[in-house]
């Protein structure tokens, strides 16, 4: 799909904010310079020795977004990243931007404030599938259905790797660790149809490996107007390695890959032999392309109001990741909430600014003469 | 009615020539009980507005069930109004009022035993049915049987007479029943000699899109007052004078109201924008509402999905550089600990008010309670130390909130604010500041580097401190060259980066705790009531324990002895001089409704043997029980002081 960037879809300077932080913004670059916006990949990189663990799937990403965010043609000190706890939580360190390293799972809370009180800065949360699906699934829901101007990256490893190797909330049943020696219980939640059901505007997913996909989502997380979450699959090499190579390899990830691209018909696999049909109940099945005509495969539409058929693309996927859709799945315009506050506030004002030693008397005062 | 003997004047002759006389007092406690569905919070606060207009001094006690309708007519569903009012400066609500008002057995019988005897009591007679009364356990009917000789019973039919104001005013029964409120107020009006311009007018104001409910509760509203003009059932009024107050403007104001201007005022006084991240609980979600009504000042109000998101969201906003605060009660406190915990470690300004409530748990939602303080000072993991400050007053709400403000944004620190459920719900006469004369809370945004790197080039350190409040810059997104990354990790002296280095973990920790104990240089001096200088024992409190101890005091003076009075408004740090203050008197007296919390740390900062007098009704204290414990401590310090020295006239105004 194609989408047309505003101002304000960015969080972009420009957008009214209040007088004391335009000062100060005002008065940094009399000191330093106009604010950069023309970077290269290096400037983004901070002098923080990153340390996740050789080979893991963060530094890909981490690599990806370094090289992506200039062409956002935003200035560093406009962009902020909050992360939550987790090893991709370490995020913000290496990124030349404002960072905040929170705690575990209140990432999306704290972004939401300062979005909402900020609508001039682009606003990223980096989170995994522990921080964001467990401890805080919560406060992930509701940023979904407020829409505040922020882009989500989760990164989905299904593993607990900060706390050496647990079951995640996206690991599948029966996964053998450490606190589950004889396999997990519990269903694991699929990111992806979470976020739909909690009726996000935008929902996108990516691996971690494959730079050109990973960045088209994110070019178009960053161009939403709203919350925006991408689910990035990410390996982690140290306690779940090889989780995604069903879809890495080029064996069998043609296979059982799902590229969705906006307007095209959902034909996939080798020689394009498999395809999405509509199936029962208003749901998609897999079909076998040369079995039908050509007018019952569905044409990707990721504007769709209605979130059933991005919730349906979302659960042809398995547990083992077979017939997995990448790409974006849903991306519909609703007014975002950063936005709306400011409206509210600007038509409080309208009936006049706050006058104080008015709001101090209030409507009944007496006086005592002396 | 009161310890001043009634000076009677022949009044106003009513029409018909019912003569009528009018009786002086001094001060009266009034307490309004009703069913949850009456309306006696709404009757309560007319008649203190009305109060307060008329320029008595007043203090009020809202008490009411945590439930929003417990089934009619039973014992736990009765909601009450105490209002002490006064020619002159008064500190409580009252320890037992001299007037109750019933308006259904169940409310007779909640509140009978707090009426001494000789009390009036008012009950509207209609609701005495035989299904009422045995609803909360009557055999008989109380209005009837005799029980209630030891007091004066005044049995008025108020629905009736309600009913019978409004039968041509087209409202059904059930509707015109419902304004029965309005004419017991206009009956307590004419009692009182209340003006009655105000409540006319807020009756407009209130029902404007419903025209017909405001000519039907201002005709019962008149009603009521002409019932007592013309009735034989009172034959006395009474006049209490308007007290002596300092000139100037004033309002009426409660606790939550003053509290949520407060944080307007900050906004506008830093020049920052407010930004509230709250969830819902009682009783602080009146803040909530006060400062979502006040976006023509820049204030943003978000409704959070839980108390975590609220204070998560405050800091994010704080970090974006605005003046962030959330609101609770302690169950909120207890959630909000970890991102409390956060915010002393990235440093950022906060506020963070903790209207408190009876506790642990769910506890008591609507009674009031100062059992948080330890869980303010110290209910984090790590050392993880911030200023607490508390409000002594319903209009010191105000100043405590500007104070917390003050020092949270001079110092980057989160702030607790721990007001009590008497004072957000309680309200007196507030003189109107003037706006230009609040505290300027202006601060700098950091923005240029402060540092440079080992080859020159300039650097921004987010952790080199200023020197003499050991604050940390506030460089807030947006600032060119200022790009910093903040967390929960361990920062590294000066530069902020992560480190895990023991020597400094142990520094920054120290640096923390130096930085909050220096704002006891940037506070006043212990405030100290001590009028003649030679008090042997000293009674101590902190929040809205100030009126009863007050109260007490002045009881205990009046009687010809000494006290000292010494209110602690900033808990943490507490004031310089403490030590040297309270080692000046032979023994101190810790009143506290929870279980002696300041009393420990009194006891573990200063050494001294400090004695903790505690109660946990989930209500105010009763000023003339603390004089009573406070009088024994003076006896046993000193018995030859137990005749009286001195005899000062017992002005009947010591509560
Ligand atoms: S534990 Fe796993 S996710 Fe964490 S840094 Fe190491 S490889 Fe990456």
């Amino acid at each position: 799909m194609t989408t047309t960037p505003h101002a304000h879809d960015l969080g972009m300077p420009g957008t009214p904010i209040d007088a004391r932080i335009q000062q100060a913004i005002a008065d940094s670059v009399d000191s330093q310079g106009e604010k950069q916006t023309a970077l290269k990949a290096k400037d983004m990189k901070t002098d923080q020795e990153v340390r996740w663990c050789p080979g893991c799937g963060d530094y890909v990403i981490l690599n990806a977004v370094q090289s992506f965010l200039p062409s956002l043609g935003i200035a560093r000190e406009d962009m902020v990243i909050v992360s939550g706890i987790g090893c991709s939580s370490r995020f913000p360190y290496y990124m030349n931007t404002y960072g905040m390293h929170s705690i575990h799972g209140r990432a999306p809370a704290i972004a939401t404030g300062l979005a909402a009180s900020r609508p001039d800065l682009s606003v990223w949360v980096v989170t995994g599938d522990g921080d964001a699906l467990s401890i805080g699934g919560n406060h992930l829901i509701h940023a979904l259905r407020r829409n505040v101007n922020m882009t989500i990256l989760l990164f989905n490893n299904r593993i607990y790797g900060l706390t050496k190797g647990q079951y995640s909330p996206t690991s599948e049943v029966g996964k053998v660790t450490k606190s589950t020696p004889m396999g997990s219980l519990d269903h694991p939640f699929n990111p992806v149809s979470l976020a739909i059901g909690a009726d996000a505007t935008f929902v996108g997913r990516a691996m971690d490996s494959d730079r050109k996909g990973l960045t088209e989502v994110l070019r178009q997380a960053a161009e939403h107007q709203g919350t925006a979450l991408v689910e990035i699959y990410q390996n982690c090499n140290i306690f779940n390695d090889g989780a995604f190579d069903l879809l890495k390899d080029p064996a069998t990830g043609t296979q059982w890959t799902i590229p969705l691209v906006h307007g095209e018909p959902l034909v996939f696999g080798p020689d394009g032999a498999s395809c999405v049909v509509r199936g029962d109940f208003g749901g998609l099945r897999i079909a076998e392309t040369n079995q039908v005509d050509a007018s019952e495969i569905v044409v990707h539409d990721a504007t769709r109001e209605d979130p059933s058929y991005a919730f349906a693309l979302s659960r042809l996927s398995s547990q083992d990741l077979r017939y997995t859709p990448m790409g974006v799945f849903r991306s519909v315009r609703k007014p975002a909430y950063d936005r709306m506050m400011l409206d509210q506030l600007e038509e409080a004002r309208t009936q006049g600014a706050g006058d104080l030693d008015a709001l101090l008397a209030g409507n009944d005062t007496w006086t005592v003469s002396a | 009615m009161t310890a001043l003997e009634p000076s009677t004047t022949p009044g106003s002759s009513a029409p018909g020539g019912l003569v009528k006389s009018v009786v002086e007092l001094d001060r009266v406690v009034i307490r309004l009980a009703g069913d949850s569905g009456d309306g006696m919070q709404l009757t309560g606060n007319r008649f203190t507005s009305e109060t307060a207009s008329f320029g008595n001094d007043l203090s009020t006690l809202p008490n009411f069930p945590a439930e929003i309708r417990a089934p009619t007519g039973t014992l736990p569903g009765v909601s009450s109004f105490q209002l002490h009012f006064a020619d002159h400066d008064i500190m409580t609500p009252g320890d037992a009022p001299d007037v109750l008002v019933a308006m259904n057995p169940a409310a007779l019988k909640a509140n009978l035993a707090d009426l001494p005897g000789g009390g009036l009591v008012i009950v509207d007679s209609d609701e005495f049915t035989p299904r009422n009364l045995a609803k909360v356990g009557y055999a008989t009917n109380p209005l009837e049987d005799g029980s209630l000789e030891a007091w004066q019973v005044v049995s008025v039919g108020l629905t009736s007479m309600t009913l019978e104001a409004l039968k041509d005013s087209g409202l059904g029964k059930k509707e015109a029943e419902r304004s029965k409120n309005m004419f017991t107020l206009g009956l307590l009006s004419w009692m009182y000699h209340r003006p009655t311009e105000g409540t006319v007018r807020f009756l407009e104001r209130q029902f404007r899109r419903k025209p017909e409910i405001a000519a039907a509760n201002i005709a019962a509203f008149r009603a009521g007052y002409n019932y007592g003009d013309t009735t034989e059932a009172f034959a006395v009024s009474y006049e209490v004078k308007p007290a002596p107050m300092a000139p100037g403007r004033y309002r009426n104001i409660s606790g939550n109201q003053a509290l949520a201007l407060g944080l307007v005022a900050a906004g506008q006084r830093s020049g920052l924008p407010v930004f509230l991240g709250a969830y819902p609980i009682t009783p602080a979600s009146d803040i909530l509402h006060e400062l979502s009504r006040h976006k023509a000042f820049g204030v943003r109000t978000f409704q959070a999905e839980d108390e975590i998101a609220g204070i998560g969201a405050a800091l994010g906003a704080s970090f974006g550089g605005a003046l962030g605060v959330t609101t609770t009660s302690g169950p909120g406190v207890s959630l909000k600990s970890e991102a409390l915990g956060l915010a002393v470690m990235t440093e950022l300004p906060l506020v963070v008010v903790d209207v408190q409530r009876g506790g642990p748990s769910t506890g008591l939602p609507t009674k009031t309670e100062q059992s948080d303080l330890l869980q303010a000072m110290f209910g984090r993991n790590g050392e993880a130390p911030l200023p607490v400050i508390a409000p002594r007053s319903p209009g010191d709400c105000f100043d405590a909130a500007l104070e917390a403000a003050r020092i949270a944004l001079k110092y980057r620190t989160p702030v607790m604010l721990l007001s009590d459920g008497y004072l957000a719900n309680g309200a007196e006469p507030w003189p109107v500041p003037v706006a230009d004369e609040l505290p300027d809370l202006h601060v700098e945004f950091a923005t240029e580097p402060n540092g440079a790197a080992a080859d020159g080039t300039p650097e921004f350190l987010p952790y080199l401190r200023d020197p003499e409040t050991l604050a940390r810059p506030w460089a807030v997104p947006g600032t060119s060259g200022m790009q910093h990354r903040i967390g929960g990790l361990e920062k590294a002296d000066k530069s902020g980066n992560i480190s895990y280095d023991p020597a400094n973990h142990d520094l920054m920790t120290r640096l923390r705790q130096a930085k909050v104990d220096g704002i006891a240089a940037d506070i006043p001096a212990t405030d100290v009531d001590d009028p003649t200088g030679s008090a042997r024992v000293a009674v101590i409190g902190w929040g809205s324990t100030y009126g009863p101890i007050g109260a007490a005091c002045r009881q205990i003076r009046n009687s010809g002895r000494e006290v000292a009075q010494i209110h602690l408004r900033h808990v943490n740090p507490m004031p310089a001089d403490l030590g040297e203050v309270l080692g000046r008197y032979d023994r101190v007296v810790c009143p506290e409704m929870n279980m002696g919390q300041l009393a420990l740390l009194l006891r573990a900062k200063y050494l001294v043997d400090v004695q903790s007098h505690t109660q946990v009704r989930g209500l105010p204290f009763r000023a003339a029980e603390l004089a009573a414990v406070v009088q024994d401590v003076i006896d046993s310090v000193d018995p030859t002081t137990q005749t009286p020295t001195a005899t000062t006239p017992n002005s009947g105004g010591t509560q």
